[in-house]
């Protein structure tokens, strides 16, 4: 078992990827046996394991803090719900217009961060910054509704139309599912090519980076680009799961918030942190809400406070993240994990 | 005798101080060049800018032909410069490879034949069991050997190394000049260095050229210089050598 997972994280043998494969294959098979509430539990994981990789990229790997991300999961959900309900494009189509902005936007906010020499707390700012504007764009930008809200129609599909994404839960599952797995993938080979090592070396020391040849300027707006990209991927999902969007609700700090807190606690710059950290966090506070409700409870915020608490736990225990840790427990190698 | 790197009247202020004043020399392929003075005499100054991390405010750098003025750093390293930090600075949550596989990753575009060079130059610097420890758990003159061999792993034509003998142990000491003159030997890489260790000096130059306030004050063989009266005078001390 011990060694199996060694395995794993090293990505080597076939022994590996038929390990991970038969995870794959439980969480395929899951909707069959599991209730429609622990699917819209899972899809919400997934959601943010996704988006918590993509964020990754630039934190993790590269360094550099971002916390606007809703800015583009939010491009993402409004670019392909508008062209979506005004003319009938297919969200995937729309997803090919949506991802160039998203990585225009983040290259615009990167070069102006990276050309003029912000960096550490003040690029998050800046990124917040951007994140803001858009909030107050969208609310008044009426060719989306404005503050009045952005609606997708929903009717009882008899059948899953995958490819204009409406139908059931279990659809979106899978959408969902593949997108996780797939975003892994890309982040697994990121990390092991050049352009991987070139972001950790910026990661660590880019005065240094610099020193061995690496144009940093070059590879962080890489980073940038391909985080926002993926990001809006999360934002599509958003639009035609929810159906709705308001600016208020899509461009908040608090989506930006969620993104992180999975990669945190789960461990920055890890591959497996963001996975790991959703499942923690969204499966315990899942049972809590679960929990209080069977006593008879019913506070809200109970589950914003426990998310405090398990930030608070982990930062003071374990301030590298889960993953880790637990890699170190049963003698992973922490690189490349 | 052809030169690899000029530098031509460089001069650099900061305020009213002028720390580097009009210095001219020339860095003769295959050569090991060391810069030497004493305390604010303008040394780091000086290599910083042929490094790139600093503009000088007057003068040219001219490197294998062309010149180098005022380039960004990482641009002066893909010409062909590689340096060290006085204050060790490896990239310090990675392991020693990975560390030497970034240096190796400028000339080299595939991650395996990279891993390939990396662990060659490991082993040339006696690095290559510690090849897994993460950088910041290793002791000061194996983090000196690691930058040395990040550096090498460009494949530089000029390698700067700036201090590299500080605060390493007479037999630490001794070990690097060994490595560095066998390097410089067999590959015919030329070293520009800044070194208070006189011992490493006195071993390694072929040529050596001492800043006082800025100005160069002696150049010459390092038997030459060690002589000079002047070099006595404002670095050295009587009794020194």
């Amino acid at each position: 078992m011990k060694r199996a997972i060694a395995r794993i994280a090293e990505g080597r043998s076939n022994f590996a990827i038929a390990w991970l494969a038969a995870l794959l294959v439980a969480l395929t098979v899951a909707p069959w046996f599991v209730s429609d509430y622990l699917i819209t539990v899972l899809i919400v994981i997934f959601y943010l394991a996704f988006t918590g990789q993509a964020w990754n990229i630039m934190m993790g790997f590269a360094g550099q803090l971002s916390l606007g991300h809703a800015l583009y999961a939010g491009l993402g959900a409004y670019i392909t719900a508008a062209l979506f309900t005004r003319y009938g494009i297919a969200p995937w189509i729309g997803f090919l217009v949506a991802a160039p902005v998203a990585a225009m936007c983040g290259a615009i906010i990167g070069f102006l961060a990276f050309r003029f020499g912000v960096s550490g707390v003040y690029f998050a700012i800046l990124t917040i910054a951007f994140a803001e504007f858009a909030r107050i764009g969208f609310d008044h930008l009426t060719v989306v509704n404005a503050s009045a809200g952005l609606f997708l129609p929903v009717a009882q599909y008899t059948h899953n139309d995958l490819w204009r994404l409406r139908g059931h839960p279990t659809m979106f599952y899978y959408v969902m599912l593949t997108a996780t797995a797939v975003a892994f993938i890309i982040c697994n080979a990121l990390l092991r090519s050049r352009m991987g090592y070139f972001w950790l070396a910026i990661r660590e020391d880019e005065q240094a980076a610099r020193a061995a040849g690496i144009d940093t300027f070059r590879y962080k707006m890489y980073a940038v680009m391909i985080s926002a990209a993926m990001t809006s991927f999360g934002g599509v999902f958003y639009a035609f799961f929810y159906n709705n969007l308001f600016p208020e609700q899509v461009f908040n700090i608090t989506r930006s918030i969620e993104m992180i807190l999975g990669p945190i606690i789960g461990g920055i710059g890890t591959l497996f942190g963001p996975i790991l950290g959703a499942f923690v966090l969204t499966g315990l506070a899942e049972s809590v809400t679960g929990v209080m409700a069977a006593f008879g409870f019913d506070l809200p915020g109970a589950k914003q406070i426990f998310y405090g608490i398990c930030l608070l736990l982990v930062v003071v225990a374990l301030p590298e993240g889960i993953w880790p840790w637990l890699a170190r427990r049963l003698g992973i190698k922490e690189r490349d994990s | 005798m052809t030169a690899l790197l000029s530098l031509k009247n460089v001069s650099k202020r900061f305020r009213g101080l002028v720390a580097v004043d009009g210095v001219s020399f020339d860095v003769t392929e295959g050569e090991i060049f060391a810069v030497i003075g004493p305390n604010g005499a303008g040394k780091t100054t000086l290599f910083n800018m042929v490094a790139g991390a600093l503009n000088s405010d007057s003068g040219e750098i001219i490197f294998s032909g062309r010149s180098i003025t005022g380039l960004p750093p990482d641009a002066v390293c893909r010409r062909g410069i590689a340096r060290t930090f006085q204050i060790v600075r490896p990239f310090p949550a990675l392991s020693v490879e990975d560390n030497v596989i970034v240096g190796a990753l400028q000339k080299e575009r595939n991650v395996a034949a990279a891993r390939e060079r990396a662990r060659a130059v490991l082993r040339r610097l006696d690095l290559f069991d510690k090849r897994s420890r993460i950088a910041s758990t290793l002791t000061l003159p194996d983090r000196k050997r690691l930058e040395v061999a990040r550096a090498l792993a460009t494949e530089p034509k000029l390698l700067l190394l700036d201090e590299v003998m500080a605060g390493l142990r007479p037999t630490e000491t001794d070990r690097m000049v060994a490595i560095l003159r066998d390097i410089n030997r067999e590959s015919g890489l030329t070293i520009l260095l800044i070194e208070h260790v006189m011992r490493a000096v006195m071993a390694l130059a072929s040529r050596v050229l001492v800043l006082d306030h800025g100005v160069v004050i002696a150049s010459g063989s390092p038997e030459q210089v060690v002589r000079d009266p002047a070099v006595v005078r404002s670095y050295l001390g009587t009794e020194a050598v």
